[in-house]
């Protein structure tokens, strides 16, 4: 009998009407970082597989000529990981055969050592090789299934299934902005409509006639092949793909987020005025502070207002804070603190955050201490039980437009960095990754449907690609596919009869 | 006059197999149940009206062609009786690929129905009886009979239920409406209440027929005229094609217009669908005009086609117009269509409504999962058409023979024919309306083509007992010639001789640039096996009732390669899921961390394997995963 894992994988895709169509290798080889992805040092890349030997040599570089697939087992082996001409990183290879791996099957795990970045590069290359993002408890639910792990061990493995799908599901649901969103939304309903219209009039060619149709299906195939990869690199340009620690700047307008963030960019990305509420939307931008990566949004400033479209901006800006890693809050030190600061210290409690007291340069009117009292006076359970808590924030003085007290911002960041109070979402990465995959599946699917329609093939043809591609792009947005074909075609085509 | 309770009549002719109903289903599930040697008694509430084709005058269409051939392939009636009594053919789809090429007969109605009739009546161990079916009887959940009208017991081991739409049958258009099946027959209205004593979940479907009108009132001359195929191909695999190639006769084809559509607007207050008079849920595929006009508010015509009925009458059949108007009204909108203005109706349009069950109370087999020798098939299952009918009979006449064989039954998955994708839909997917074939509904369809049924089917049902040895050996010659021809091909290369460029450039294709396979030159759209003749010169010659056939599938198999190898891949892996059963006993409850949802919906359809679950709407990706997991641990 076959190992059963070789099933597992066709449930992760989208078990709709074309459930096992769309999992293209389902016997994958699956890889991950099997590290915590936090500290800038040593990672590890794990793919497992069948294929794993065979794609580790698609990407590795030896002293000498040597493949690794012809390498004994448990067996470490120095080289380089290359894409083509490119060095990737120095790594050192640990082969393991199955089934004598923590999976049963063939294992390849690649320790880097250029930091994190550089181990997601990595898995992102072994991906465009041939394997698979792992999906939430997959390296152990085919340790189970292969028989490694301890039958009792089952209903811990099913749990660890439900229990990570929920959380990568929430995740990358609310990872997917509303543009975003409706974007995919938008390019699936295309597809829906030009196949439900082909099917029509197979399905009805005396009422219907689809001839010639190749020839506008072809203009609007392109257009949407241009529109994924516009989507494709903007993931690629890390303005979806939130690598690195999620950090969000808060506070009340014109207390100098936008000034903060281009004193960290060193460059005037953000719009700053002396007009309270120029942040109407939200800024995004990539830092590296020797090492540690960090994504900062900066965010409109939160007050009470009437303003529609800075209402939504402040909206946002909660929604961001719920999910950040890091919030930095910026206070104003020139004015006293009022409701709305009441309101970011509700918002920032139990996330771990920064307080900088910023125009250090000004007449200060607010202190550490003030900011402390604000704090508990701000969290009910604190006032209630009189508990006695300490204030761990670290609060810093700072001068944005002057740049005094940078340093010692960095400094902190980099403390509560390595000592692990700051820690990378890992999961927001992988279901990026996952993400993207759909969307390079989506494309491939949408390139065969321009090849049939330059080979002449009939119409009939297209559609069965146009599904695949339309299958792919609710993976991203978690909708299956059901019953969507047949309604489309009733709900807009008319049958005759 | 009926016995009484304590003085029933039972018959002891000892009867195998009950069927109720001798439509399309009924009497494949007859004809297959008797031919694997079962007694077989087929009950209809009229000896007239068995294989009535009460709605359209056609047999086939989009996807339908391809199940009354797999029907065909798997020793089914149909395909063979259509061949004998149409009056007209088309291969609807020739431009397009082979997956979709569908076969399309008009039938002469009286013709064909009393063909099918006279099959049934010379079919050894098959008996006819007119005669109402009332009562199921069942014992500890398994069948042991049927009670008549009359009050008489039928004591059988296995009951086929094909009541197609007769179960508390209500036909209605305006304000008119009468307790009658389709064509003012008699409607069967005490069975429901037994099936539903018996636990049995019912629906209420609905659907609707057009009017049929006088031939001699309608002026053809404004109306287009639509041909049959010049060369016919028959459905069946047994028919000789030469034996095909008929006088036909044509249908017409005209078009509604904004009159029509005012007239159908200002009375939709009229319409019993729109008044309420009608509870039952209607088909999206097959709207009424009124329907169309409504939805589809933008077209501003219609098109109609005039269609006869058979040969020996003048009635004829308006396909696109179907209605539930009241008569005044049917009259003034026909009336408006070029070439209908002086028509005359010879049978009012009428929507029906009937009883139906939920079919995801069956196996997959289409046995009852509660009722043990309690089979059903067609209309009664929720699905309409003709041949969706047949397929179902047919396999519902297969698995009740062999379960009385103590054979496994046969299910078809929906990688091997149509009638599994249809089969599979209906006992898993939740339906609100009778459900038609479509070619969309079939994943593989490059796989499952008309073309192919035989080389999918034809063992299955030599195997089944339905297909005799003549015909096996037949399909085994013509894949053995179909296989080493294709060899051939992809072996044999020529060179870019002037013979070979001079070819090409009549044919409009690129010159090669050095030598090349006749596979790689058939593959390119614009040749084909049959032009490439002049330079194959070791062509071999095929038996002359082969050579078409052959010559097709070594045809489509080269061209299409590429895309029917993916499929095969995706089949592939679509079969471990299918292959994977869950064991009948399984306790959901005792399987920790499914959901509460996924529990209830696995309880409730109890699928037979991990791939069924994975379609049962409500059963998410990682409950089938922590299922499979808990069924790895076992």
């Amino acid at each position: 009998m076959r190992p059963l894992f070789f099933y597992m994988d066709i449930f992760f895709g989208n078990v709709g009407k074309r459930e096992a169509e769309n999992v293209q290798n389902y016997e994958a080889t699956i890889a991950a970082i099997s590290t915590a992805v936090s500290n800038a040092g040593i990672g590890i890349v794990r793919m497992s597989g069948p294929e794993a030997f065979a794609i580790a040599d698609r990407v590795y570089k030896g002293k000498k000529e040597k493949r690794l697939g012809d390498q004994k087992s448990h067996t470490i082996h120095y080289g380089y990981i290359v894409d083509g001409e490119s060095m990737i990183d120095e790594v050192l290879v640990m082969l393991m055969r199955g089934p004598h791996s923590y999976t049963g099957e063939d294992t390849v795990e690649i320790n880097c050592h250029g930091g994190v970045y550089v181990v997601k590069r990595v898995l992102e290359l072994l991906i465009s090789r041939g394997a698979r993002p792992a999906e939430p408890g997959e390296f152990t639910k085919r340790a189970f299934l292969n028989g490694r792990l301890d039958l009792s061990q089952a209903e811990a493995v099913g749990d660890l299934i439900v229990s990570q799908n929920q959380y990568a599901l929430r995740n990358s649901v609310s990872q997917l902005r509303g543009n975003i969103r409706d974007k995919i939304g938008g390019i699936r309903e295309q597809i829906i409509y030009h196949t439900a219209f082909i099917e029509t009039a197979l399905d009805d060619p005396e009422h219907i006639s689809v001839d010639g149709y190749g020839d506008k299906l072809r203009g609007i195939v392109e257009n949407l092949l241009k529109e994924l990869q516009k989507l494709i690199d903007t993931y690629d340009s890390g303005r979806i793909m939130k690598e690195g620690i999620q950090t969000v700047i808060l506070g009340r307008p014109n207390a100098g987020k936008s000034s903060l963030m281009n004193v960290l960019l060193g460059e005037d990305r953000a719009i700053v005025t002396d007009i309270a509420g120029t942040t109407r939307d939200i800024l995004e931008e990539h830092i590296n502070l020797e090492g540690i990566s960090l994504n900062i949004v900066d965010t409109a400033g939160i007050r009470q207002t009437q303003d529609v479209v800075e209402q939504i901006g402040v909206e946002r800006a909660r929604s961001y804070a719920d999910q950040a890693d890091l919030i930095i809050y910026v206070i104003d030190a020139s004015m006293p603190l009022d409701e709305n600061d009441h309101e970011i210290l509700r918002l920032i409690e139990g996330k771990t955050s920064i307080i900088l007291l910023n125009k250090s340069d000004l007449d200060t009117v607010v202190t550490e201490a003030d900011v402390e009292r604000m704090y508990f006076a701000s969290i009910p359970s604190y006032t209630d039980t009189k508990e006695i808590k300490k204030f761990t924030i670290p609060v810093i003085p700072i001068s944005a437009t002057e740049k005094n007290g940078i340093n010692l911002l960095e400094e902190t960041l980099k403390l509560m960095f390595y000592e692990g109070n700051i820690a990378f979402n890992d999961e927001i990465y992988i279901t990026n990754i996952r993400q993207k995959t759909a969307l390079w599946d989506a494309c491939s699917s949408l390139e065969k449907v321009i090849d049939s329609i330059e080979a002449g093939m009939p119409e009939d043809f297209y559609s069965i690609d146009l599904m695949d591609a339309y299958e792919a792009l609710g993976r991203i947005t978690g909708e299956t596919m059901g019953e969507d074909l047949v309604n489309e075609i009733f709900s807009k085509f008319c049958m005759g009869k | 006059m009926r016995y009484s309770a304590n003085s029933v009549w039972v018959n002891e002719d000892g009867y195998d197999v009950a069927v109720i109903g001798a439509g399309h289903a009924g009497c494949e599930a007859a004809l297959a149940s008797a031919r694997l040697g079962f007694r077989t008694i087929v009950f209809t509430v009229s000896v007239d009206s068995i294989a009535l084709m009460p709605c359209n005058p056609n047999i086939g269409g989009s996807s339908k062609g391809h199940l009354v051939r797999e029907v065909d392939a798997l020793g089914g009636e149909m395909g063979k009786v259509i061949d004998r009594t149409f009056i007209q053919s088309k291969m609807l789809n020739k431009s397009k690929g082979p997956a979709v090429h569908s076969l399309r007969a008009q039938a002469d109605k009286a013709q064909y129905s009393r063909a099918m009739r006279q099959v049934l009546e010379c079919q050894e161990n098959l008996e006819i009886k007119q005669m109402e079916v009332v009562k199921i009887l069942a014992e500890e959940g398994k069948v042991t009979g049927v009670q008549t009208y009359s009050g008489a017991v039928y004591p059988c081991r296995a009951v086929i239920l094909c009541t197609g739409t007769y179960l508390k049958a209500r036909c209605i258009y305006g304000e008119v409406s009468s307790n009658t099946g389709p064509n003012g027959l008699q409607a069967a209205n005490h069975l429901t209440d037994s099936l539903k004593e018996l636990g049995i979940r019912m629906y209420r479907f609905k659907t609707g027929t057009p009017a049929r009108i006088d031939k001699n009132s309608v002026d053809f001359s404004k109306m287009e005229e639509q041909f049959g195929d010049e060369r016919v191909v028959p459905f069946s695999f047994t028919t000789n094609p030469e034996d095909v190639q008929i006088d036909q006769v044509s249908c017409w084809l005209t078009y509604t217009n904004q009159k029509t559509h005012d007239i159908i607007r200002k009375n939709l207050d009229r319409s019993p669908l729109f008044s309420g008079m009608i509870e039952g849920t209607g088909p999206r595929y097959c709207p009424s005009i009124e329907d169309k006009v409504v939805k589809f508010a933008d077209k501003d015509r219609h098109q109609v086609f005039i269609e006869p009925e058979g040969i020996e009458t003048n009635e004829m059949y308006i396909g696109g117009m179907s209605s539930s108007l009241p008569e005044d009204v049917q009259y003034a909108m026909y009336r408006t269509v070029p070439g209908l203005e002086n028509v005359k109706i010879v049978r009012n349009a009428y929507a029906i409504e009937y009883d139906c069950i939920d079919a995801r109370q069956l196996k997959p087999s289409l046995e009852f999962r509660s009722i043990d020798g309690l089979f059903s098939g067609g209309q009664f299952n929720g699905s309409s058409g003709y041949e969706e009918a047949a397929a179902q009979g047919l396999i519902a006449g297969i698995n009740a023979a062999r379960k009385l064989q103590g054979k496994e039954p046969v299910v078809l998955d929906r990688s091997e024919a149509y009638i599994g994708v249809l089969i599979d839909d209906l006992v898993t997917k939740e339906s609100h309306e009778p459900y038609r074939m479509m070619t969309s509904r079939a994943e593989y369809r490059l796989l499952l083509r008309q073309d192919n049924a035989d080389q999918r089917l034809t063992k299955l049902g030599y195997e089944i007992g339905l297909i005799s040895r003549e015909r096996y050996e037949r399909l085994l010659k013509k894949e053995e010639l179909i296989r080493a021809e294709i060899e051939r091909l992809n072996l044999t290369n020529v060179g870019n001789t002037d013979k070979v460029q001079t070819l090409l450039e009549t044919c409009k294709s690129t010159p090669l640039a050095s030598g090349a396979s006749l596979a790689e030159l058939i593959r390119r759209p614009e040749l084909s096996y049959r032009m490439l003749e002049e330079i194959d010169e070791k062509r071999p010659r095929f038996p002359e009732e082969l050579s078409d056939e052959v010559i097709d599938q070594v045809e489509i198999s080269i061209k299409y390669d590429g895309y029917i190898s993916r499929q095969k891949k995706q089949v592939e892996q679509f079969k471990k899921l299918e292959n994977k059963k869950i064991p009948e006993d399984i306790d959901y409850d005792k399987v920790r961390s499914l959901r509460i949802e996924a529990v209830q919906k696995l309880k409730e359809y109890r699928p037979v394997s991990i791939g069924q679950a994975s379609r049962i709407s409500g059963v998410s990706p990682a409950d089938i995963s922590v299922l499979l997991v808990y069924l790895g641990g076992k």
